[in-house]
């Protein structure tokens, strides 16, 4: 289990970035790490795999701080960062190099994963790909390891259209009880059908962190009144296909989740969604 | 298979509908094995969990039954069952609506008629 306590953290003395974020991660979930530019999300998926050491609070990967980097932790751990470093070696020399420090880690799949997004048998090295290609070969990595604690910073961008359908696909295969996948992203269309829990940074805090199932549950998703009921109003949005209102859930009403209207929602009403999903 | 992500239907109930049909139209046949979870997680690119809700969903309706390390299987009055529950939402749900809007727009029952 992977949890944040109370974490303190800055770039610059006079401004911390974090007062004391607390942040829990069950096993079997696909999390969806949301929050607006400059949140700090980067900056708190590394003090969770110990690239970054809290001022104050703890960052526990089972119990052991994330900062002793222990080779068993960094073994369990992958974090696909936003900005990769590919060193100058073929993929075939890369897999060589940098799987051995995975015991999980299945030649197969990685072959399977690359010759889905098309790059099995490219020549050449990696440093000299597009940076679309860069990134499929290291998601085809990233997925292979099959870490417990996988984290992926913006995973879509700089993927191609077909790519992203194909990510998809894999990470739904790839998605099961023991696994825990964080992926930080602004880009929720492209992959909301496989979010299923919900963290929302903002302000140096995490103002939601939820399961789908439970956000459906206190939420109501609707538009055009179509579901109207009592309840407070949380959002509303005007478009041409109709009124989108997130509300408070009073009657237990089944409704579609919608990361972006769930954010925006959020934002606006930070003590009270605090409050709800403690 | 492309979900409707933007429907106001909640993908696990956009699955189930879509279990429904296949059955309904003689795909999946009665006493057959369904597809498994992660089959059709990856075929309609969404979480695992949310497929895992609609079988939950079947087999509490009765349509399909949990094979202990086999896997699901469609009930023998699997199609009984379905037409059950459509009924029942057309009765609830659509007949309502569509009330509604005969009022709204002053058409009467003779119209209806006489338009098929």
């Amino acid at each position: 289990m992977i949890k944040l306590e109370n974490v303190q953290f800055g770039y610059d003395a006079n401004r911390m970035l974090f007062n004391g974020v607390s942040w829990q991660l069950e096993a079997g979930h696909l999390y969806g790490l949301l929050g607006r530019n400059g949140a700090g999300k980067t900056t708190l998926l590394k003090i969770m795999t110990g690239l970054l050491f809290p001022q104050a609070g703890n960052a526990l990967i089972d119990g052991q701080p994330a900062l002793k980097r222990s080779a068993t932790q960094l073994s369990d751990v992958y974090f696909l960062q936003e900005e990769i470093y590919v060193p100058h070696l073929k993929i075939k020399q890369f897999e060589a190099a940098f799987a051995p420090f995975y015991p999980n880690f299945s030649h197969e799949q990685f072959m399977e994963y690359l010759a889905e997004m098309e790059m099995d048998n490219m020549p050449g090295f990696i440093d000299k790909f597009s940076h679309g290609q860069k990134k499929k070969v290291m998601i085809a990595f990233a997925l292979a390891t099959n870490v417990p604690l996988l984290i992926m910073d913006e995973p879509t961008n700089g993927l191609d259209i077909p790519s992203k359908s194909i990510f998809r696909k894999i990470m739904a295969s790839y998605a099961d009880e023991q696994k825990t996948v964080i992926i930080s992203t602004h880009q929720v269309r492209d992959l909301h059908s496989l979010i299923d829990a919900v963290s929302i940074l903002d302000n140096g805090r995490m103002i939601l962190n939820a399961p789908g199932d439970v956000i459906t549950d206190k939420l109501l998703f609707d538009v055009d009144n179509q579901k109207s009921q009592e309840g407070k109003v949380f959002y509303t949005e005007e478009t041409p296909r109709g009124v989108y209102q997130v509300k408070e859930n009073i009657n237990h009403i089944d409704s579609a989740l919608d990361l972006e209207l769930l954010f925006n929602a959020a934002v606006q009403n930070k003590k009270e969604f605090t409050e709800m999903f403690q | 298979m492309i979900m409707d992500f933007k429907s106001t239907q909640t993908i696990y109930r956009q699955i189930v509908n879509w279990v429904f049909e296949q059955i309904l139209s003689g795909s999946w046949k009665p006493g057959e094995r369904a597809k498994s979870v992660r089959e059709l997680a990856v075929a309609f690119e969404v979480n695992p969990n949310t497929v895992m809700r609609s079988y939950e969903y079947l087999q509490n309706q009765d349509i399909i039954s949990n094979k202990r390390g086999i896997g699901y299987f469609i009930n023998e009055d699997a199609t009984e069952k379905i037409l059950a529950i459509r009924k029942k939402e057309f009765l609830e749900e659509e007949v309502p609506e569509f009330l509604k809007n005969m009022r709204l727009l002053g058409i009467d029952f003779n119209e209806i008629v006489n338009s098929d």
